[in-house]
């Protein structure tokens, strides 16, 4: 099934008409409304007017990470607050995270691309759908309530935690689809069995995952314990959030990426050079619709490669495979984006904790755990020689970053001089997850 | 009147306690008293040990987080009711006790404990105007 067969099956030569005319309208627009783009890409030596086919846009210089940092909150943003409606923002401590805004017409948008990713996922207005991403700040959940309303399916708005009720709502709301990260669906898994309750019986057919990498052991997994159909969502909140590239229920092999309004390349990481098709590389998505917060060349860091060859389902949008990791340190703790430069500032903020750490992620059962180790500083022993002190500065550590950046972590002191010292680039993260 | 104490913070693992006994031994520092005050994690190790200068620095030396601290070492009758006098009398005064243990030998007929006060010099001034015997740190370092 294709919600939007028009554009979703546009013939190629079509769609390139359609893109280059779209992304020529969003470099005008970038080069004259915002500062940023003004100076990037006079600094590369090149104008809106350079771009006269699909091919040029490799001229154009790309937009990173930091590029977002540094013009944090709103300097990115190519319209006034006013035509603004809705705000996100990536978790981290003040001018680490990204904030990106949405139009209203940015809204329709996303709420389109959500519905294509659900009906692409073989559901229609007649599901119910349990949406147990995130609501907030994180584009997980509103994204994907946006796309059950527009295609008129019933949304049940979950958002995460509260795992015991889940499993009560899933028995007697009787939902047909759910979306959550791959790793919480494995945790309900679990403790509905641990409750006895058996997940084969729901009324659930489709699940719809994303936020996360994972496998295709992961899927079957899944499938197996709920009795679905797993498919894959793709999406990053500067982009849009899910429902940038959806897998079809009929092909189950990659996800589309809805071409009609982002491009996509892969890059070699090092070098920036642009990869031919199907070759592994860093994705670098263009966004040619969007009007609030519009991005050209934005490097993701994730890497994957497209499959070019054409899809069973008809729909001839490209597909790009899972994201089978990043270029950069960016760890994604149950669905969070952490990076560990976050942390560090957290930690950094907090008297008596010295920058020797290090960071453990593993994952015990299904869910994502992460323990971080810090030695004792000398100021903080030096003070008081009580348990307590000690014991609250740990819990200060696991507050600060369950605030700043989501995620719950596990501080463990350590002796002084027991971690690491580093040279250079420092490299504290031992990630222990088989995924 | 205050005793100097040195407590060293202890990773919760095998051999950890081992490691700090083998300092001291090879330093010739004699232990005459210590406590574990223990978490899931970590642990406080407190000692009175008979040179407390050298005992810091040899921890030191070897990387270990050790610091030094102020207690109280009283002298307990040793009879039912002994500790009871000593704590009621603080509780009418409003200290807190942080932490306390004993002290391994005896003084003449009384047993001693050792006490960290959330306000040592008027918990010695308390017990002293109370008639107990506050022993001093030469004391019990030497004895």
């Amino acid at each position: 099934m294709i919600y939007n067969e028009e554009y979703e099956t546009l013939p190629r030569e079509v769609l390139e008409v359609l893109q280059l005319k779209r992304l020529k309208q969003a470099v005008q627009r970038v080069y004259h409304t915002v500062g940023f783009y003004r100076h990037s890409f006079d600094q590369a030596g090149v104008q809106p007017d350079d771009l006269k086919t699909l091919d040029d846009l490799k001229r154009f210089p790309f937009t990173t990470k930091q590029n977002l940092r540094d013009n944090y909150p709103f300097g990115m943003f190519a319209v006034p607050m006013s035509s603004v409606v809705s705000l996100h923002a990536s978790s981290g401590t003040t001018g680490r995270s990204t904030v990106v805004g949405y139009t209203k017409r940015d809204i329709d948008t996303w709420s389109e691309l959500m519905a294509r990713s659900f009906v692409a996922a073989g559901l229609t207005k007649n599901d119910i759908i349990h949406n147990a991403y995130g609501y907030g700040l994180f584009t997980g959940g509103l994204g994907a309530h946006y796309g059950a309303v527009r295609l008129g399916a019933s949304v049940i708005p979950m958002s995460g935690g509260n795992t015991k009720r889940q499993i009560m709502i899933l028995q007697d709301f009787g939902p047909t689809a759910i979306c959550c990260t791959p790793s919480y669906a494995l945790n309900l898994a679990e403790q509905g069995k641990a409750m006895g309750v058996d997940m084969r019986s729901l009324k659930l057919r489709v699940g719809v995952f994303g936020a996360e990498p994972w496998s295709e052991k992961m899927r079957q997994e899944i499938e197996n314990a709920f009795g679905i159909t797993a498919l894959n969502i793709f999406g990053l909140s500067e982009i849009m959030g899910p429902g940038v590239a959806m897998e079809c229920i009929e092909g189950r092999h990659g996800m589309h990426v809805f071409e009609d309004h982002f491009l996509v390349e892969t890059i070699n990481p090092d070098t920036g050079e642009i990869l031919p098709p199907g070759e592994v590389g860093e994705l670098v998505f263009t966004t040619i619709t969007k009007e609030a917060f519009p991005l050209i060349r934005y490097r993701t860091r994730d890497i994957s490669r497209l499959i070019p060859e054409p899809c069973r389902c008809g729909r001839t949008f490209l597909r790009m495979d899972r994201v089978t990791g990043r270029s950069d340190d960016m760890l994604i703790i149950r669905g969070v984006n952490v990076f560990p430069s976050q942390i560090e500032a957290v930690l950094l903020a907090i008297p008596g904790v010295e920058p020797h750490y290090q960071l453990i992620v593993d994952r015990t059962g299904n869910l994502d755990t992460i323990e971080i180790q810090v030695e004792v500083g000398e100021q903080v022993f030096a003070n008081a020689d009580e348990v307590k002190v000690l014991q609250n500065m740990e819990r200060q550590i696991v507050k600060d970053i369950k605030d700043y950046l989501g995620v719950s972590a596990k501080v463990k002191l350590v002796e002084p001089m027991t971690l690491q010292r580093f040279e250079g680039k420092a490299s504290r993260v031992l990630d222990k997850r088989q995924i | 009147m205050k005793v100097e104490q040195i407590s060293i913070f202890l990773e919760n693992r095998p051999g950890g306690l081992e490691q700090v006994t083998r300092i001291l031994k090879d330093a010739g520092i004699n232990i005459r008293t210590l406590s574990l005050a223990d978490t899931t994690d970590f642990g406080i190790l407190r000692m009175i040990v008979n040179d407390v200068e050298a005992t810091s620095r040899v921890l030191k030396e070897n990387g270990f987080r050790a610091s030094r601290t102020n207690v109280v070492a009283v002298e307990v009758p040793d009879r039912p009711g002994g500790l009871h006098g000593i704590l009621a009398v603080l509780s009418g005064s409003g200290i807190n006790v942080e932490y306390m243990y004993a002290f391994v030998e005896r003084s003449g007929q009384n047993a001693v404990m050792i006490f960290r006060f959330d306000a040592p010099d008027k918990a010695i001034e308390t017990l002293q105007q109370n008639g107990l015997t506050v022993l001093s740190g030469e004391k019990l370092y030497a004895s």
